[in-house]
């Protein structure tokens, strides 16, 4: 095993580990802490990809702003958020068996892909992957229209937050 | 990636940590000293000569203190928050380079450079530092369990995400100045003028959004003595507060080293001596010194700030940092690209259009805001 | 480059150490008398009324969502920002369509009062 290898299997024992403590934690403000564990780990997956840019915005957009607004939205409840009852429901054994069916899909689709098991070939020496992204996204011949589209899903969700909490506030 | 790369890494990292913990304890010397001063004080002068073993003083009461922990506290919040907030305060500093090329130095048979790390989306990671930086604090607010640490970590939340915004923006504009991600090749790209000549603007956003970001004053709200006894940190003492008081001037620290990189030239001198003796590219060992020496004045111009300014009100702090601030960092990024372009495909001239055309934009918002606040006078009058 | 980050992991690592030993050197030389008083909430000397976290007020949520928005906006900007002195006046142009759209929204969180704090 290379040095990498065991880098990924450390951090993707990092992300599931966390990832179970989401939900396995009594503490609302503790799962929300494990989920930016979580959230971290894959950043470091991004950056043993060598994808530097998308590690980078991992950070700022899900750790540096969603997973406050989940914080924020903790506090938004009341403080006694310890939950005393039982943590699973009766029929969890079903949920179980269908989360393994859907992996064991999900793996046999993989290895159905030609050349899943293969490397990628390596990036070519002193390749600016941040310019070759920023190409990728906004130049004419590549995904600018996406890229255009995208300020209009933003938008509707900027109208759509700014409504919600207006509505309830008549002057 | 060898056992001597680790060594070397760890060596390297604690070496800064002590350098940022030395400068972290001179700098509340510093800033007692010139504060002190600026309100006609001698300031602290009996520890030692002209009290320069103050800090030290200091630090020796500190950990011979007692801890409490405040009952229905989150234990182990409470006991990780100072740690969550000092990582990012030390860690950001990281990407910025001390020196130039020429004074790397091999020793063992490696060659040993004057950054942490050298990696191509250097001032993105500032940036995502920056963004996580508000974890420690708003942790710290909650998990004491006291009112006034949770309004305190509340508000120090919601103004830092706020002015972050501002604060990027403003990357974005040197960026497109720069044409580069990499520290290194921005510093480089103010060899021949610095950005804060080309976009003064954009540096005074920066270096608000900057005192934004690390709660000092006039933005000092987390921490309004008058209202909110200490803010997050009302719980904390001991060592434990003497950690959240290193991440906070460390942050001081971090951002003026910042600011001295992406704006006023990093490890180069004086755009004008670039062929003199001064150059770095002919004494390398002035590059550091050249950070020290800017680092040092931006510093005593935020305590001079501290020691001039009244702490401005919450809601005209948001108010500020979303319907100024904002949209002039938006505004000032497209003004620079403009100009740029222009520049390179009409006449090298028009890059000067950059600095002019910003000062108006900037001479505008305060214009709108001098008037509204008028208007608000008028309106309660 | 991977080794630029593990450098940076390093790096974190020793901070975190120097946090850890900082609040070690205080648990060991501090005295260590708590009393029910003590550790009661700082609250200006008043016995503390309440609990001490309250639900805070749906204002600072809207903040964070707009906060959000923004900021997805600017890592737009960012690859633009790498690339645009290429790309000429079509980049200039295609950003400012991006940002136009954004600032409609803008202007309405603006008019309909969600920037205000009061």
């Amino acid at each position: 095993m290379t040095a990498e290898q065991i880098l990924f299997l450390l951090t993707g024992a990092l992300i599931l580990g966390s990832a179970l403590m989401v939900v396995a934690t009594r503490k609302l403000l503790h799962a929300a802490l494990w989920l930016v564990a979580a959230l971290f780990g894959v950043a470091i997956l991004y950056a043993i990809l060598q994808a530097s840019f998308l590690a980078v915005v991992q950070v700022v957009v899900y750790i540096g702003a969603i997973a406050i607004l989940f914080i924020f939205a903790v506090m938004l409840t009341r403080r006694e958020m310890r939950d005393q009852g039982q943590q699973t429901r009766t029929n969890w054994w079903i949920a179980a068996l269908l989360g393994l069916l859907i992996l064991a899909g999900l793996v046999f689709l993989i290895l159905a892909v030609p050349g899943a098991d293969r490397l990628p070939a390596a990036l070519p020496e002193g390749l600016d992957t941040v310019r070759a992204l920023g190409n990728a996204l906004v130049s004419p011949e590549a995904y600018v229209l996406p890229f255009e589209v995208a300020s209009v899903l933003l938008l509707a969700a900027l109208v759509g937050a700014v409504y919600i909490a207006s509505v309830g506030k008549k002057d | 990636m060898t056992f001597a790369s680790i060594l070397e890494w760890l060596i390297k990292g604690f070496v800064w940590v002590m350098i940022l913990l030395g400068g972290f304890a001179y700098l509340t010397y510093y800033e007692r000293r010139a504060l002190a001063r600026i309100q006609v004080r001698i300031g602290p002068n009996r520890a030692g000569p002209l009290g320069l073993l103050q800090p030290i003083a200091d630090a020796i009461k500190l950990i011979f203190k007692e801890e409490l922990m405040p009952a229905r506290a989150d234990k182990l919040l409470f006991f990780l928050a100072p740690i969550i907030t000092l990582t990012p305060a030390l860690v950001i500093t990281a990407v910025v380079p001390f020196g130039p090329e020429g004074l790397n130095f091999p020793l063992f048979g490696r060659v040993i450079t004057w950054q942490i790390a050298d990696i191509n989306v250097g001032i993105l990671y500032i940036m995502s530092i920056a963004s996580i930086a508000v974890y420690g604090i708003v942790l710290a607010g909650w998990s004491s369990n006291n009112k006034y640490a949770m309004l305190g970590g509340l508000r120090s939340t919601a103004q830092m995400i706020s002015y972050e915004l501002a604060l990027g923006l403003s990357f974005v504009s040197v960026i497109v100045l720069a044409d580069s991600t990499r520290m290194i090749d921005i510093v480089e790209a103010q060899k021949s003028m610095w950005f804060m000549v080309l976009q003064p603007v954009g540096m005074v956003i920066f270096l608000i959004a900057t005192l934004a970001e690390v709660n000092r004053s006039p933005f000092d709200m987390p921490e309004a003595e008058q209202e909110l006894a200490a803010g997050y940190h009302s719980e904390y003492g001991g060592m434990k507060f003497a950690l959240l008081f290193m991440a906070e001037y460390d942050k001081m620290i971090a951002i003026c080293i910042i600011a001295a990189t992406i704006f006023f030239g990093g490890y180069r001198e004086f755009w004008f001596l670039q062929n003199t003796w001064f150059s770095v590219d002919q004494t390398p060992i002035l590059g550091p010194v050249y950070v020290f020496i800017k680092v040092f004045i931006l510093l005593f111009g935020m305590i001079w700030v501290r020691a001039t300014l009244p702490r401005i009100r919450y809601d005209r702090l948001m108010a500020f940092g979303w319907k100024i601030l904002l949209p002039l960092s938006l505004a000032l990024v497209f003004l620079t690209a403009t100009g740029i372009l222009l520049a390179q495909e009409v006449n090298p001239l028009f890059m000067w259009g950059i600095p002019v055309v910003s000062l108006a934009a900037g001479f505008i918002a305060i214009l709108g805001m001098y008037q509204t606040l008028r208007r608000k006078e008028h309106a309660r009058a | 480059m991977l080794l630029e980050y593990a450098a940076i992991a390093a790096f974190i690592f020793v901070t975190i150490l120097v946090g850890f030993i900082a609040i070690i050197l205080g648990m060991l030389f501090g005295p260590k008398k708590s009393t029910d008083v003590k550790a009661m909430p700082y609250e200006s000397g008043m016995n503390p009324i309440g609990p001490g976290t309250r639900r805070m007020p749906v204002r600072f949520y809207l903040i964070a969502v707009l906060f959000i928005l923004f900021d997805i906006e600017t890592v737009f900007l960012l690859p633009w920002a790498i690339v645009f002195r290429k790309l000429g006046v079509f980049g200039l142009v295609e950003m400012a369509v991006f940002i136009a759209i954004l600032l409609v929204g803008y202007i309405y969180a603006w008019k309909k009062g969600a920037l205000e704090w009061d």
